[in-house]
């Protein structure tokens, strides 16, 4: 999302300040009692401030000495702070991320429309749920809200980053607007239709607050299983206590603790909030408003995409790119025709008519027709033309409109006519055909323009593991020849509102987990039936509402971001678990001898990786634990690079980086922090 | 040529247990076998227990019926063997009731398909005990096991049921059907190689110098064969399978060693007939092999090795370790014995773990500490499930789908369970050797009091070890240098011989009753598959890693140090 290029730093000044101050806030036990790992750690860290003056008062040569039980007691304290600045950072920035868009909603004026009438200025912070108020020419609008009455342009670069005005009107499916947009051309009523703190953004910032967050389900499954761990070596830890008595060796404390620090999973344990508050944190810099941190969990496990064929598959709508002149007039008076016929066909496939003979130099000038009629299209008709005074009677419409028209008048399509109109309904383009004076007279080629690497990312969805599927309201010859050049597995053609809602309880029925994206009233339903809903920001109140997401940007393409996103927060979950479990093997290399060796020197030949003395190999083991948890905290908020790869492959990829490197790496940084704290003297 | 040996009677015991493997299949399922003539026993069976074999029950009602009937036989079995004085017949020895504690510690260890013995056969079980109480309770216990699997397959191969089949017809059916003939096969095998049969009492001999020598007898065969396939490992006599009435010769060897492994493993091919995925059951075969080799290879090394005490004092040993072995098999058949006995937790020996070298005394160990290597019959493949569980879960994260076993989501309750019974090992293990060490070292003179130890220092430290390890892992081997029938011994390794068998298989069963109510997922390719080798991978390093370290620092005290010190 290059177009919103926002808080993209990771450490920016300002952000780490507030973060630092928060990661001493959140050494409230109360609040870290909620991630189970990092408060035991912190148990651990009074214990051994309690041990330490303890030793002051009473040494005790078996327990070290108050320096070096000290020295353990702040690389816990150290340990626990980076835990919470992760998560502060995350959620620093998660804010920012939100204060920016909220900005765009500052104090406006609204003009609220009073019952009796009269119109009041109403500071926006002030609406409530149900005013109305009418925003002009030039106005911001104050707030969220549906437009029921009127139709104007809107510059909503503020929100999208998008400069290109879009239309909005009452009525239809593009009623919804957004607090802090702009009208630039006309006048409309918009009734409000969230009371203040309720909106969509709102909801969003309580999501990457770390303290109201609500964890996920996946989140709390793993937190339990990070427990599990934490208690088992906590059993490893305590008997320790008894078989070192046994075995002459008594323990300190000191070491225990150590042990017991180095083998939980503090790494997973002190990122892991930082990464579901990085994952919200990334959906909103997608400009996509999660309603709640599940939706974008679900969103990873998305087995079909609907997606609508229009502005996600295809460039806008569908576009004239020939004429085919068949009754042996000019081809520049058939043409004109062509153009004639469709100046009172306002679709943008009508307006593309004119386009295209405008290419051929061909332009009509109003003026010359201003006695006659214009035929207008309509959806009933499925016709546009134009009748002169003196008699010219010119049609555009569908074929069969046209075959009716010219039937009436005793005459017939003739046959090569009717090759070109099949040869282009066989090659996925639309043919519209023209009469003049009632007679056949030549077809217009429509066709769709597919996205350019639109292909590419279809590819990339099924290598996931996701089915795609067009939807479109084309016949499903034309359907199924886009669906088959765009790459799509599958498509629902002439489809209505219902026919999604039918597909996506079908697939679910299969055990599948469908998304889709809508914008209109008419989509809310299978909004709410998905398991992934994206409602459009344009979209009726009505869909936002059904949906589990907003999209800012109305990007129909976002679908695909969204299922990125969700993957990527489970593979950084899952990496980084697998990570910290790996790292245990090095530590219990580094540990282990120094328990015992006073005891049973023979221990050295456990201690492969050299280091100096038990007091350095425990240190260094601990040092290395608290500053890994600083070291990834880029890669948690970022997440994991995502590659669109088969399972299989991909747990290969991940299992070599994130497990082998797990063991690997921290076997080089305790012997480097081992020999640092020798060059240096501590200990 | 023992290696061949040993090559061989693995490879035969892998090849027999294929076909094993999808008739245990056909017989969870309720299909046609060629054993349909024992339907009329089973009948009867059913008819005079008042049981329907055909009523669906949930995981709830199937786990009542499971510790229902298990408390039923515990019962049985103390009431047996506080009574052997008053014996009616089948007691020619006029062997006295056991002590109370060394009753609890038993009866539990043969409910839970342990068989620690704290007794010795010979002197301490009359054949009235051995035949109903002992006997009886090997098949039974084993049939639980693999009656307690086949609900676990049920449970996975279902979609949004509750229903996991009825665990007294698999309970019967696997004593019926699985256990009972091919025990009558084994039994054949022995009987024909000189293993004793009779009711009679001790016989009396004048041996050469004119000794007068009572040797023990009795219904040997049938307690042999039942011990090595059914995993359960109690002996007719105190020294097990060394004694050359268990095990008279080569071919017995062979074919107990065989034995040991052959239900267990055909239970993993029987998963993949059942399930119909047949590649899944080769990853998870894979696997148990890989680990299986990785302590075989290197405890056949030490032992072969010799003993280093020896060795230092400048004497070869061309034979390698012979202490605690016999010489009619050897250091490599033992310890081809003593790793396919630990990590399956059979428990039956041909040697005396105790007398291996040092870091083969940490493999055996290892092998029940996992316990997930081929494991007991049925409950082997449950203790791998809890670690498929985990393994899932976490590679299921890495490639970015909510992690699902099997097109199942693993959920909260799901990995709460899991996590619960993977804890409970090392929580028995450390915190029972703990509490041991603990008492060892606040008893004043504890050699003299406490008596359980007659070499302290490391190797002692190995044997306490040991016998918690051996306990919860229903293992039931030792390392005999313990005093371990006191009261402590009795009561701490009877309960944890009790959480170590049922709680294992409680929370499996709930997690396939969960399962099996759950939405069916169809796989894709973001799906991870479990029947590749990339699982595979991840599920041996979770084993190692969740498994095998919480270990270490314990093995290290005790077989680890004793190796590096001498």
């Amino acid at each position: 999302m290059s177009k919103h290029p926002r808080v993209s730093k990771l450490f920016q000044k300002e952000l780490v300040a507030e973060a630092f101050k928060q990661s001493f806030v959140k050494l409230n036990p109360a609040a870290m009692i909620k991630n189970p790992v990092m408060f035991v750690v912190e148990l651990g860290t009074v214990i051994m401030l309690v041990m330490s003056f303890y030793l002051l008062a009473k040494p005790d040569a078996v327990q070290g000495s108050f320096g070096y039980n000290l020295a353990i007691t702040m690389v816990l304290f150290i340990t626990v702070l980076f835990a919470n600045f992760a998560e502060a950072l995350a959620e620093a920035r998660g804010k920012a991320q939100a204060e920016t868009l909220r900005k765009t909603r500052q104090e406006t004026p609204a003009n609220v429309i009073m019952p009796n009438g009269d119109i009041k200025v109403v500071m926006s912070s002030d609406l409530k749920k149900g005013d109305v108020f009418v925003t002009s020419a030039g106005e911001i609008i104050a707030t969220d809200g549906e437009i029921i009455e009127g139709i104007a342009t809107i510059d909503e670069s503020a929100i999208t980053g998008e400069s290109a005005p879009v239309i909005r009107e009452a009525g239809g499916d593009r009623s919804g607007v957004t607090g802090g947009t702009k009208v630039l051309t006309d006048q409309i009523k918009v009734q409000v239709t969230t009371e203040k703190g309720e909106s969509f953004l709102d909801k969003m910032i309580t999501l990457v607050e770390g303290a109201k967050r609500q964890k996920t389900p996946n989140e709390i499954a793993l937190t339990i299983l990070l427990s599990g761990f934490t208690i088992m070596f906590l059993i490893v830890t305590v008997t320790l206590e008894p078989f070192g008595r046994y075995a002459n060796t008594p323990i300190a404390i000191a070491s225990l603790i150590s042990l017991f620090v180095c083998l939980i999973p503090t790494t997973i344990g002190g990122l892991l909030s930082a990464i579901g508050i990085a994952g919200m944190d990334r959906a909103l810099r997608a400009n996509i408003i999660a309603k709640s941190g599940r939706a974008v969990e679900t969103a990873g496990d998305i087995d079909v995409l609907l997606l609508d064929k229009t502005g996600t598959i295809t460039i806008g709508n569908r576009k004239a790119t020939n004429f085919y002149n068949v009754n042996g007039m000019p081809d520049g008076e058939f043409i004109k025709y062509c153009a004639l016929s469709s100046i009172s066909d306002e679709t943008p496939e009508g307006k593309s008519i004119i386009e295209l003979a405008k290419k051929s130099n061909i332009e009509v000038n109003l003026n010359d027709f201003k006695n006659d009629t214009f035929i207008k299209f309509t959806a009933q008709t499925r016709m546009s033309g134009l009748d002169t005074a003196g008699g010219l009677s010119v049609r555009k419409g569908s074929i069969d409109t046209i075959r009716n028209l010219v039937q009436s008048n005793g005459g017939t399509i003739p046959v090569n006519m009717q090759k070109i109109v099949d040869d282009i309904a066989n090659n996925g383009g639309t043919p519209l055909a023209v009469s003049v004076n009632g007679k056949a007279a030549g077809v217009i080629q429509l066709e769709d323009i597919i996205k350019t690497g639109i292909q590419e990312r279809f590819e990339r969805l099924r290598k996931m593991g996701v089915k795609t599927v067009m939807v479109t309201g084309d016949n499903p010859l034309t359907a199924k020849f886009i669906a088959g050049k765009a790459g799509v597995d599958d498509f629902i053609a002439e489809a209505k509102p219902e026919d999604k809602m039918n597909y996506i309880k079908a697939e679910q029925k299969a055990g599948k987990l469908v998304a889709m994206m809508g914008d209109g009233t008419n989509d809310a339903p299978a909004l709410a039936q998905a398991d992934v809903g994206v409602a459009m920001n344009s979209g009726t109140q009505a869909a936002k509402e059904a949906g589990n997401m907003v999209d800012l940007d109305n990007d129909p393409t976002k679908l695909i971001e969204v299922v990125e996103i969700g993957k990527q927060l489970l593979i950084t979950r899952g990496a980084l678990t697998t990570f910290s479990i790996a790292n245990d093997v090095a530590k219990y290399f580094a540990i282990v001898p120094a328990l015992f060796i006073a005891s049973i020197p023979e221990l050295q030949a456990l201690n492969i990786m050299g280091l100096v003395s038990p007091q350095s190999a425990i240190l260094s083991a601990v040092i290395f634990n608290a500053i890994i948890i600083p070291i990834l905290i880029p890669l948690a908020l970022k997440g994991v690079a995502y590659r669109p790869l088969g399972a299989e492959s991909l747990l290969a990829r991940n299992l070599l980086i994130y497990g082998l490197g797990g063991v690997i790496v921290p076997f080089a940084g305790i012997k480097l922090i081992d020999v640092l704290l020798t060059i240096f003297n501590l200990v | 040529m023992e290696y061949l040996y040993s090559a061989i009677i693995i490879l035969v015991t892998i090849l027999l247990a294929v076909p094993l493997g999808r008739y245990v299949s056909k017989v969870f399922k309720g299909e046609k076998t060629f054993l349909d003539f024992f339907e009329p026993i089973e009948k009867l069976i059913f008819k005079i227990s008042g049981i329907n074999p055909h009523a669906e029950m949930d995981w709830k009602q199937n786990l009542r019926s499971l510790l229902t009937i298990n408390l039923v036989w515990f019962i049985w079995i103390m009431f047996v063997l506080l009574t052997q004085t008053w014996h009616p017949f089948w007691n020619p020895d006029n062997i006295l009731s056991m002590e109370p504690t060394q009753a609890f510690n038993t009866a539990v260890s043969f409910v839970t398909n342990t068989n620690l013995q704290h007794y010795s056969g010979e002197t301490g079980a009359s054949y009235f005990s051995q035949l109903l109480a002992l006997v009886f309770l090997q098949f039974v216990s084993a049939g639980t096991g693999i009656a307690a699997l086949a609900l676990l397959f049920k449970g996975l191969a279902n979609r949004s049921t509750r229903n996991l089949g009825n665990f007294y017809f698999h309970l019967v059916r696997a004593c019926t059907r699985i256990l009972l003939p091919l025990s009558i096969v084994l039994a054949v095998v022995l009987l024909l190689n000189q293993t004793p049969m009779t009711f009679k009492g001790s016989e009396t001999i004048v041996t050469l110098q004119g000794d007068t020598v009572s040797v023990a007898r009795g219904p040997v065969a049938a307690m042999v064969a039942i011990k090595q396939l059914g995993t359960n490992g109690g002996g007719f006599f105190g020294p097990n399978s060394t004694h050359p009435f268990e095990n008279p010769n080569g071919i017995t060897n062979a074919a107990e060693t065989s034995a040991i492994m052959l239900i267990p493993i055909a239970m993993v091919f029987a998963l993949g007939y059942y399930l119909n995925r047949k590649k899944l059951a080769y990853v998870i075969m894979a696997v148990m092999t890989a680990g299986y080799l990785m302590l075989l290879i290197p405890t056949i090394l030490q032992e072969t090795g010799g003993n280093p005490m020896i060795t230092q004092m400048g004497i070869t040993q061309p034979q390698g370790s012979m202490e605690g072995k016999e010489a009619r098999f050897g250091p490599v058949l033992s310890a081809l014995w003593s790793i396919s006995t630990t990590v399956t937790s059979n428990g039956s020996v041909n040697s005396m773990h105790d007398s291996f070298t040092a870091l083969s005394g940490a493999f055996q160990m290892m092998g029940m500490q996992l316990n997930a290597f081929y494991g007991g019959v049925g409950v082997g493949f449950i203790n791998m499930f809890i670690f498929m569980i985990i393994a899932v879960f976490i590679s299921g994260l890495m490639v970015g789908r909510t992690p699902e076993f099997l097109g199942k989501k693993i959920e909260v309750r799901e990995v709460k369970i899991a996590i619960l019974v993977a804890l409970l090992h090392p929580l028995l293990i450390l915190g029972g050797t703990a509490l041991a060490s603990h008492t060892w070292m606040i008893t004043e003179n504890p050699g003299e009091v406490l008596k359980w130890l007659n070499n302290p220092g490391f190797h002692g430290f190995s044997e306490m070890l040991y016998e918690f390890t051996s306990s919860a892992a229903n293992n039931g081997s030792g390392f005999e240098g313990l005093g371990d029938n006191t009261a402590f011994w009795n009561i701490s390794t009877g309960i944890v011989m009790l959480l170590g068998r049922y709680i294992p298989i409680i929370g499996p069963i709930m997690i396939a009753g969960l399962l099996s109510q759950k939405k069916y997922i169809p796989e894709s390719a973001g799906t991870l598959k479990l029947d590749s080798g990339m699982f595979g991978v991840m599920l041996f390093a979770v084993i190692l890693i969740v498994g095998a370290l919480l270990f270490i620092p314990a093995l290290v005290l005790g077989p680890v140090s004793e190796y590096l010190t001498i």
